[in-house]
């Protein structure tokens, strides 16, 4: 791995980036949102957002929008994860481990199915 | 919390939520004058003197969602246990700088942490905002500023996986090379 990362790689990154999204039909984006305050930072949010950026990462996984967002008001529950799928409801999961956050990003983000036993209401 | 990576991400939510759009964090250990400081300086909305005043309060938040706001006390207070201080200086409309100065050898310093990891959260998780950040390690330093990379992207986002490992292997290699030769300049 080069150690010295340079603006021209970026480039290069950004056409191939462009290139796949001209190929893509515009089918929305899903938003994953994480709680940052400083209950779920305490509570791990860090690493549970973490878990979710390597998956899309190694999965390759382009048009997921990433969002983190202070704190959501429900501080037992948590780290909190919250999944909207294009054109569907807020969905919120509640003391989200990085396991639970790939189960999350599989079952509910890749799969469309939302993961029963770790929703709640908020 | 049990690093003070964590710590630098709380103090940074709050200059998120403050409606900063430029935040830049410094980390600095220096084992000569044996400390290890943290600077979060933001231009977000700011705190007029009697809300500064009671910010290091714990019984204080200027949040509604919750009544007890602990970051900034937890903070101030991981400082003074190793001999170290704590400063916040605010200017209503104009943004507000917190430092924290810790003795690096002292016994109940918390270690660093996941600083890496800290980074890239902010980052991603807030695109919107500038992100500068200085890491250094006695002579060494990183220095790393999102600009220049926003701008060559063109609104590719930051969220586009090759996009993601590029900025996160800089972020890792850059800390990483900066914390070594610092140890070996300390060993020197």
């Amino acid at each position: 791995m080069p150690s010295v990362k340079s603006l021209d790689d970026l480039k290069k990154i950004r056409e191939d980036a462009l290139k796949k999204q001209q190929l893509k039909e515009t089918s929305g984006k899903t938003e994953v949102i994480v709680g940052m305050g400083t209950v779920g930072i305490a509570a791990g949010a860090r690493e549970t957002l973490k878990a979710i950026l390597d998956i899309i990462e190694k999965d390759n996984l382009s048009d997921i929008i990433i969002r983190q967002t202070g704190n959501i008001g429900l501080d037992s529950y948590e780290p909190i994860v919250q999944v909207i799928l294009p054109g569907e409801e807020k969905v919120s999961y509640g003391k989200v481990n990085p396991e639970m956050a790939r189960r999350i990003m599989k079952e509910h983000v890749l799969g469309g199915e939302i993961v029963k036993d770790f929703q709640i209401e908020g | 919390m049990r690093e003070l990576a964590l710590h630098i991400l709380d103090i940074a939510e709050n200059s998120i939520s403050a409606n900063a759009d430029e935040i830049k964090i410094i980390v600095e250990e220096d084992l000569q004058k044996d400390i290890l400081r943290i600077l979060i300086q933001d231009n977000g909305k700011g705190m007029d003197a009697e809300t500064l005043a009671k910010i290091t309060d714990p019984f204080i938040t200027s949040r509604k969602t919750r009544s007890v706001g602990l970051g900034i006390p937890f903070f101030k207070a991981a400082a003074e246990a190793c001999q170290g201080s704590f400063t916040i200086h605010s200017v209503p409309g104009k943004g507000t700088t917190v430092e924290a100065v810790f003795k690096h050898s002292h016994i109940d310093r918390m270690p660093l942490g996941d600083i890496e990891s800290t980074l890239i959260t902010l980052l991603m998780g807030t695109p919107e905002i500038h992100w500068i950040f200085e890491y250094r390690n006695n002579e060494s330093c990183f220095i790393f500023d999102d600009k220049p990379i926003k701008e060559t992207l063109e609104g590719i986002p930051l969220s586009e996986p090759a996009v993601m490992r590029y900025i996160r292997e800089m972020i890792e290699t850059g800390i990483q090379e900066v914390h070594l030769s610092g140890i070996m300049e300390a060993t020197h």
